[in-house]
């Protein structure tokens, strides 16, 4: 069985490109030109030089001796953290907007959550010199708001989300309503694994950057390049599928994908949605999402603007399927104490997404000696204000 | 011959189609609505199932929907409520909504409640032609009803003479690159566009739809096309002046 898109754009029963007709010259010169440019020499080296000098990498793979002795495995991180602009995100703006670039488009328009992705298209487009506008959930404007200070520093237009739950789901609604509305001169620049095809497969592909660091890493510093485990916090899926790309095949390397539990899976404020969702189609993809008994989407909901995203990418629907992946979640509650621990134990503060990943270490049975990383997807700058609020509370 | 086709071999000329969400502004506002817009004259009538999160609408129908979901409007309740307008109302209607609520509600059940309710038509926006050749023509086939497809001024002339081989309903020719939503004056690129078109010689009647919002516009988009829809400009004129005022907006549009 291969995990990998096939030649429709499925995983399985998953992915596709359910999208309207006013959408479909746009993906279509995506799809037919995706693979090419990714493939292409210039790119690469572009690419490569982007990441090196620009972005900082390769990220370091930390052997977190602390952490390793509490929870009685070797656990190292991967320090996505590192990255210029402070999360994974950058390894997938860097690589689209290369690929936007060839195809001439001069307008760049992207959802956020977090804000992470909307400042790391920023970024890009300043540094491309390509006007950009982001599209933001008008709850998240709120309790992201160093983020969005950023992204207009970096001179993008924030437009507000209003529709809907105001958040990350809205926001991408927006960001596909305004593509339809300008579909000649604009590159729509998503930020996770999710969205019609190509873009699950082309956002895997410029995160798989992770993996493949973190094998000659392992290689070098254990003499093995395969862990035991690999942990990884899931919104849409980006960090994570990057972080398992090139393990799909290896099935003695455990895949665990964290979701956001919220306030508890069944209390009615979750974003676990491989728990709670089933079968039908978001964004543009056939995909797991949370949804009533008509099929109207509910909303999610995480104290992690990153992670509240009521569906998830295609090829996490179907690693989930096919249980390749497990699928944990954690709490609010639990994410912040795991932040809190590897803040004092560590001297790393996590972004609260990173921090469910690691909220999982401690209901894990672990043998002594197993390897295990965990992918910290992104530092915990933008989430001072939750840390700091939540701390008097401790 | 399904109603909208025998519709269509009568009239070739100023079909005027008018788009309304069900279970706006009131829940149980359809039949009202229905027979108002069928008394005074509109030709056919598509009715919008709303939906969370409606990719192609602007912010009129977004907004539509949500009071209608916030009136407690389902597919349950809008197939019960046409069910019961089965054989009074003569007019053609057409479904309009979301694949995902089509595909949670079961695509069978869905379209044997279709047929109970005389249904013949519908439009999924998010449907793509692949995945309906694939996975929906032998199905709808089987519960006789016909699918819509939008063309854009950025569909091919290849994708639009397809399109008009597998269609046995209508074209959807949208207006402009847009989501929907009442708009002012067509401008000259939209009429060169509609020129191109109609210089094609399909088989298929031809409806305008997006932006079309009073005679004027309506007047205009007829000059090419065999009709033409609206649906932003109607539910704003609910909003502000009620159903009973219906039979003036029809009148003042095709007096
Ligand atoms: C640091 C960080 N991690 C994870 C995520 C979740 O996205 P994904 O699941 O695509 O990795 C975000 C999203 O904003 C993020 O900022």
């Amino acid at each position: 069985m291969s995990f990998f898109v096939d030649k429709n754009g499925y995983y399985g029963q998953f992915g596709g490109a359910f999208i309207p007709e006013l959408l479909y010259p746009n993906i279509k010169e995506l799809e037919d030109n995706y693979l090419k440019i990714l493939e292409s020499d210039s790119f690469k080296k572009e690419f490569k030089e982007l990441l090196d000098n620009y972005v900082g990498r390769p990220t370091p793979l930390y052997l977190a001796k602390r952490l390793s002795k509490k929870y009685g495995a070797k656990v190292y991180l991967k320090r996505e953290d590192l990255n210029h602009t402070g999360a994974h995100k950058i390894n997938n703006t860097i690589g689209q907007i290369l690929v936007a670039k060839q195809l001439g488009k001069k307008r760049i328009i992207a959802e956020t959550g977090a804000g992470q992705h909307g400042v790391a298209t920023a970024t890009v487009c300043a540094l491309m010199d390509l006007e950009c506008i982001v599209f933001m959930g008008e709850v998240d404007i709120k309790r992201q708001a160093p983020n969005v200070a950023r992204m207009k520093m970096l001179g993008a237009t924030v437009v507000p989300a209003k529709s809907g739950s105001k958040t990350l789901k809205d926001a991408t609604n927006e960001a596909i309503r305004d593509w339809i509305g300008n579909p000649e001169d604009t590159y729509y620049l998503i930020g996770s694994v999710v969205g019609p095809h190509p873009y699950p497969d082309m956002v895997a592909r410029l995160q798989s950057i992770i993996s493949k660091e973190i094998k000659e890493q392992l290689l070098v510093q254990t003499g093995n390049e395969n862990p035991d485990m690999i942990i990884a916090c899931v919104g849409g899926g980006s960090n994570a599928a990057g972080a398992f790309y090139h393990y799909l095949d290896t099935k003695n390397v455990q895949l665990i994908a964290v979701e956001a539990a919220g306030l508890g899976v069944h209390s009615g404020q979750s974003a676990a949605t491989s728990q709670l969702g089933d079968v039908g189609v978001l964004h543009g993809s056939k995909t797991i999402l949370m949804q009533d008994k008509y099929g109207q989407v509910i909303e999610p909901y995480s104290i992690s603007a990153g992670l509240d995203y009521p569906g998830i990418g295609p090829l996490h629907a179907f690693l989930h399927e096919r249980e390749r992946a497990v699928f944990m979640n954690a709490t609010d509650q639990e994410a912040l104490d795991a932040a809190y621990e590897l803040t004092k134990i560590e001297g790393i503060i996590p972004a609260l997404e990173s921090a469910h990943a690691l909220a999982v270490l401690p209901k894990m049975k672990f043998t002594t000696g197993q390897v295990v990383v965990v992918n910290l997807s992104g530092r915990g700058d933008k989430d001072l204000e939750t840390y700091i609020t939540h701390l008097k509370d401790e | 011959m399904s109603k909208l086709t025998s519709l269509f071999s009568e009239k070739q000329h100023n079909l005027l189609s008018v788009f309304f969400t069900a279970g706006f502004p009131k829940l149980n506002d359809t039949e009202q609505i229905i027979k108002n817009l069928e008394s005074n004259g509109v030709d056919f009538i598509e009715v919008g199932l709303p939906y969370s999160d409606p990719l192609a609408d602007g912010p009129t129908i977004q907004h539509s929907s949500s009071v209608a979901l916030e009136n407690g409007m389902n597919l349950d309740i809008i197939f019960s409520q046409l069910e019961a307008l089965k054989d009074s109302v003569k007019t053609p209607l057409v479904l309009m909504g979301y694949l995902n609520q089509i595909l949670k509600y079961g695509e069978s059940k869905f379209c044997q409640k279709c047929k109970d309710c005389g249904i013949e038509t519908v439009i999924i926006p998010d449907l793509p032609m692949i995945e309906y050749e694939n996975h929906y023509q032998q199905l709808f086939t089987n519960y006789g009803i016909s699918n819509v497809f939008l063309i854009t001024p950025q569909t091919s002339e290849e994708r639009i003479r397809k399109i008009d081989k597998i269609t046995n309903a209508f074209i959807y020719v949208v207006a402009s690159a847009s989501i929907t939503g009442a708009k002012g004056e067509i401008s000259e690129k939209q009429m060169a566009y509609f020129e191109r078109i109609q210089k094609m010689n399909l088989k298929s009647t031809l409806i305008v739809g997006f932006g079309i919002s009073n005679k004027s516009t309506f007047n205009t988009a007829c000059k090419y096309m065999n009709g033409a829809i609206i649906g932003s400009a109607f539910i704003n004129f609910l909003q502000e002046k009620g159903v009973a005022e219906i039979p003036s907006f029809v009148t003042e549009i095709i007096e």
